[in-house]
């Protein structure tokens, strides 16, 4: 594929898609932000943590254990710093899409960077340099551009999430410029990538997330209350995110509170 | 008269040298609440390059948060609105085995920065006392974000919040202590038996 016709592909995608996020970011308005759980479809939402619990106990565990203990480090480190290289494209679009010229710019520093001196992503060369990290997805520009975060979901394999969130993923599925330059087969070294990498982080914090999922009293809620409260702190969400600000978050006043 | 005046002047001075005296112990500065951390994440970062075993390392950490923390407190707080109907044995049953249990849970995440370093970042005033940042940087993943809640209104420096990339201690054990009431029919008997089993 030429150059031209990758950025007209693009391009065409990118505005096709902006208009089926206008009106995803209706439907998201709906649900309403607060520092609050939104969860109307609970029941739906534990079937399928259902699901990903029993899935993680016969499949993901295992592998990722086996996988996190039979590889060195340099290697698993390695794979995870390929991935993460080629997630650099698409945190690089969101930035501008979020107006973030400074974003873009350590995304794109931190792209050429890894992939010239870290030998094509291998590397993480920019750590190394202590280039500043920036992180961001279309559920973030999302975020940015007003929509709310919608009611919490579980998704199934890739667990919990809002529709704000599951907005964002769809559309970054096809927001990473680098999926229109390459072709194929290579362009899936990226998605074998990432699903390595994310083994990798399960088997890396194996207890932490053996204690949500097995050893808590309500492993939903658990995993609910973690992923929402992390989403707002990323986001840095003034409106939904927990403060220390709050006069809650006072437990002298009146730890019996609700 | 004279003895009256004499004896609420004495009353009013007596009053207020004991307000004085008590300042220093009560009113926590930003000074203070930094050394707390500093001092606590030096521990944490003592008992992770220890090498020790899991359950020495867990030890060590029921001992930093028996030092550091305001268990209590916390307990309370996990225990929320149902702690109203517990009665003062079960509350003092339940706060045995939350320390133990909050310990033990969060000495296991802690083993879990192994070959990390944490540093004190900044601090600034909050409603009960100070908000410390600290970054622990690990191996192959971006740093992270920990912040301790310190107060001094316990009669002593102690952290009663902790926050790791944004999640809430005490919010997120509010939502298990729940569950885990709610498992056991709302008994906190069973509840606390139940609890001595977990973390």
């Amino acid at each position: 594929m030429s150059l031209s016709s990758s950025i007209k592909l693009f391009t065409k995608n990118v505005v096709l898609l902006s208009c089926t996020i206008i009106v995803a970011g209706c439907a998201a308005n709906s649900g309403g932000s607060s520092d609050a759980i939104y969860d109307p479809n609970e029941d739906r939402n534990r079937k399928v943590h259902a699901f990903n619990v029993s899935l993680d106990k016969k499949f993901v565990r295992p592998v990722a254990t086996e996988y996190s203990s039979i590889l060195p480090d340099v290697v698993e480190d390695s794979i995870s710093n390929f991935a993460s290289n080629l997630g650099q494209p698409s945190i690089l679009v969101n930035s501008v899409l979020q107006g973030d010229l400074h974003g873009a710019s350590l995304s794109a520093t931190r792209f050429l960077t890894n992939s010239i001196l870290g030998v094509g992503g291998l590397f993480n060369t920019a750590e190394k340099l202590r280039l500043k990290e920036h992180d961001t997805d279309f559920g973030e520009t999302l975020y940015k551009w007003g929509a709310d975060e919608g009611e919490y979901v579980e998704l199934p394999l890739l667990g919990p999430a809002t529709v704000r969130s599951t907005t964002g993923i769809i559309v970054d599925l096809f927001t990473n410029p680098l999926s229109y330059m390459v072709n194929s087969p290579e362009r899936y070294y990226g998605t074998l990538a990432s699903t390595s990498a994310g083994l990798s982080t399960r088997g890396r914090y194996t207890s932490t997330i053996d204690s949500i999922l097995y050893e808590s009293a309500d492993s939903y809620a658990q995993a609910r209350i973690i992923y929402l409260q992390n989403r707002r702190f990323k986001l840095g969400d003034k409106g939904t995110a927990f403060s220390a600000d709050d006069p809650y978050s006072d437990p002298y006043e009146d730890p019996y509170a609700q | 008269m004279l003895n009256n005046i004499t004896r609420r002047t004495f009353v009013a001075l007596a009053s207020s040298s004991i307000a004085i005296a008590a300042t220093p112990s009560w009113a926590l500065t930003q000074d203070e609440a930094r050394k707390l951390v500093d001092s606590l994440v030096a521990k944490i970062n003592s008992v992770i390059g220890s090498g020790k075993s899991e359950a020495a390392m867990i030890k060590e950490f029921q001992g930093i948060f028996r030092r550091y923390a305001d268990v209590p407190i916390m307990a309370q707080y996990a225990l929320g609105v149902d702690g109203r109907r517990a009665s003062a044995s079960q509350k003092r049953a339940f706060g045995k085995a939350f320390e133990i249990y909050i310990a033990s849970k969060y000495g296991k995440r802690f083993r879990e920065f192994v070959g990390s370093k944490v540093e004190v970042k900044s601090s600034r005033k909050i409603n009960a006392g100070y908000e410390v940042k600290t970054k622990a940087s690990l191996r192959g993943s971006a740093p992270f974000e920990v912040t301790f809640l310190v107060s001094s209104k316990s009669g002593k420096d102690l952290f009663f919040n902790m926050f790791i990339e944004g999640v809430n201690l005490l919010l997120t054990e509010r939502t298990e202590i729940g569950a885990l009431l709610d498992r056991n029919g709302g008994n906190f008997d069973k509840m606390i038996a139940d609890l001595k089993k977990a973390g």
